[in-house]
């Protein structure tokens, strides 16, 4: 069966296409990018019966409108929010039939901040280091979605759409989220009370949020030698840098691959998906438990 | 190179997927990296070389992250070793069979200037950059952008030369462009801001989005500049 397309009406302001990235390109100086909620990729891509790593759209906030030129399997995980297919209701989290012509609408999110919506099939585009994710610091990849953009999608794949009704799934929490580190390689820059700062306040995440990095508020965190510099060290997805001012920065999926700023902590795999749907204002507290 | 033993190897955990191998100086990082990349585990994720530190990153599928931090000490603890001081001579061979040549019109608008900064006219630079072995030491800034360090072939050739950047970043720097800062030496692989002095011009492609690997330079390779007319 041919993939056809889908016609992207109204984009939201940060819609980009991600699949699980390109991990181990850093020494090429090329960040790992990929969905920065990969748990919501995988469900997305396994509800629609694809392989967990098809490319699908990574959209931030919303409101996001499109129509498909056939009938289209998709489905929508990660953030909560109304999605309609011609104004109907439809449910998140499980595979929705949307007929040829019909206007699929994922409403501004309520909960959560990235919807990932997986199409049957998965989307095409070109692939670099086998990943069609949009890098939005270096700009390898596609750019990012707009209005009037026409995504192919690829050829429905040979495995069925799981014949399960619905997944089981909790909306994204906007209360305080515990977020859970490990050490970082430069926490000895750092004197006692400040260690003890970073995991006993309650930081505020920032509008300064995106794929690169989350910044966050608070009371800052202060150097031994404030005068010290650190020569450019490779980086990781989740690092938590702490920069001149003292406010840390967790670094995202297309982190620069070195910094200069030191690492404090590293939030763990587990918890890095989280840090994906947190809202602007939403607080957030480290646990190195 | 061999490390201070007081500042010798160091590891220093970066979360529970990566771990920073810390070392005392460049040349360090050179020779460990060169190692390191020709006992790779398999599975690894990553090993990103920087100016001071190698990071190596695993994942749940990779090698366990102890192994890992063993792999790195006791490998760079190898190629520290007095004694050993630098490569195996095979090792060299195909370091060398795989010498990048970038052909460069040394028309740089900073060529004169630098030249003067160091001492020299713009044809002693161009000698000076002409008849070094260069190796790329990491990347970084972005996608196929090298730092080059001019390799050391005998001790005749001194330190390396230290070059200030502008005071004055530019905001765009063309693509192709050959560039001097610090001790390093770079091509710009777009149009980007940059801080560094401008010598030279070249049409080699640093990154070509089809190629495998698509960045041209690759940390330990190494090049070779060689003067076209301008």
């Amino acid at each position: 069966m041919m993939g056809g397309t889908l016609l992207v009406e109204v984009a939201g302001p940060a819609t980009t296409v991600q699949d699980l990235g390109r991990p181990g390109a850093a020494a090429l100086g090329v960040s790992p990018s990929g969905a920065l909620d990969r748990g919501a990729l995988r469900l997305a891509n396994r509800l629609v019966g694809n392989p967990e790593g098809r490319a699908a759209l990574e959209v931030v906030l919303g409101p996001f409108v499109a129509v498909p030129d056939v009938d289209l399997w998709i489905a929508v995980t990660g953030a909560w929010g109304a999605i309609t297919v011609d104004g109907r209701p439809v449910d998140g989290h499980r595979a929705v039939r949307v007929a040829a012509g019909s206007r699929l609408e994922l409403g501004a999110a309520t909960h959560g901040l990235r919807y990932v919506l997986a199409v049957r099939g998965g989307f095409d585009g070109p692939q670099l280091l086998g990943s069609r994710s949009t890098d939005t610091l270096s700009g390898l990849g596609p750019a990012p979605v707009v209005g009037g953009d026409r995504l192919v999608v690829l050829p429905t794949p040979r495995r069925r759409i799981p014949p399960l009704d619905i997944a089981p799934w909790t909306r994204p929490d906007d209360g305080e989220r515990l977020v859970r580190v490990s050490p970082g390689p430069r926490r000895d820059w750092f004197d006692a009370a400040s260690l003890q700062r970073l995991v006993e306040q309650s930081w505020g995440v920032t509008a300064d949020t995106d794929r690169i990095g989350m910044r966050l508020d608070g009371t800052p965190l202060e150097r031994l030698d404030p005068g010290r510099e650190l020569p450019s060290e490779g980086m990781v997805a989740g690092a938590v840098q702490v920069p001149p001012s003292g406010r840390p920065t967790i670094l995202a999926a297309d982190h620069p691959v070195t910094g200069g700023y030191p690492v404090i902590a590293v939030v763990r795999a587990a918890d890095r998906d989280l840090l994906a749907q947190l809202r602007p204002g939403q607080r957030l507290r480290f646990s190195t438990g | 190179m061999t490390a201070d033993t007081s500042t010798g190897p160091v590891l220093r955990a970066m979360g529970e997927e990566a771990v920073l191998l810390e070392l005392a100086l460049l040349e360090d990082v050179l020779l460990v990296h060169r190692a390191l990349a020709a006992s790779r585990p398999a599975g690894l994720v990553d090993l990103v070389p920087a100016a001071r530190t190698v990071l190596a990153v695993t994942d749940a599928r990779g090698p366990a992250l102890a192994a890992v931090g063993a792999w790195l000490l006791a490998t760079a603890e190898r190629a520290l070793a007095p004694g050993v001081g630098g490569s195996t001579g095979a090792v060299d061979e195909a370091g060398r069979r795989s010498d990048t040549v970038i052909q460069v019109r040394y028309d740089g608008q900073d060529l004169a200037e630098t030249a003067a900064l160091l001492g020299m006219d713009a044809d002693g630079l161009i000698a000076w950059h002409t008849g070094r072995l260069w190796t790329v030491a990491f990347s970084g800034f972005a996608p196929g952008f090298a730092y080059l360090v001019p390799e050391r072939e005998d001790e005749t050739i001194g330190p390396p030369l230290e070059i200030p950047r502008l005071s004055v970043p530019r905001t765009t720097v063309p693509s192709g462009s050959v560039a001097l800062a610090g001790t390093f030496s770079g091509v710009y692989p777009r149009a980007s801001p940059g801080g560094w002095r401008i010598i030279g011009t070249t049409d080699a492609v640093l990154w070509d989005d089809a190629a495998d690997p698509p960045g041209l330079l690759v940390p330990g390779g190494r090049v070779r500049f060689v003067q076209v007319p301008a």
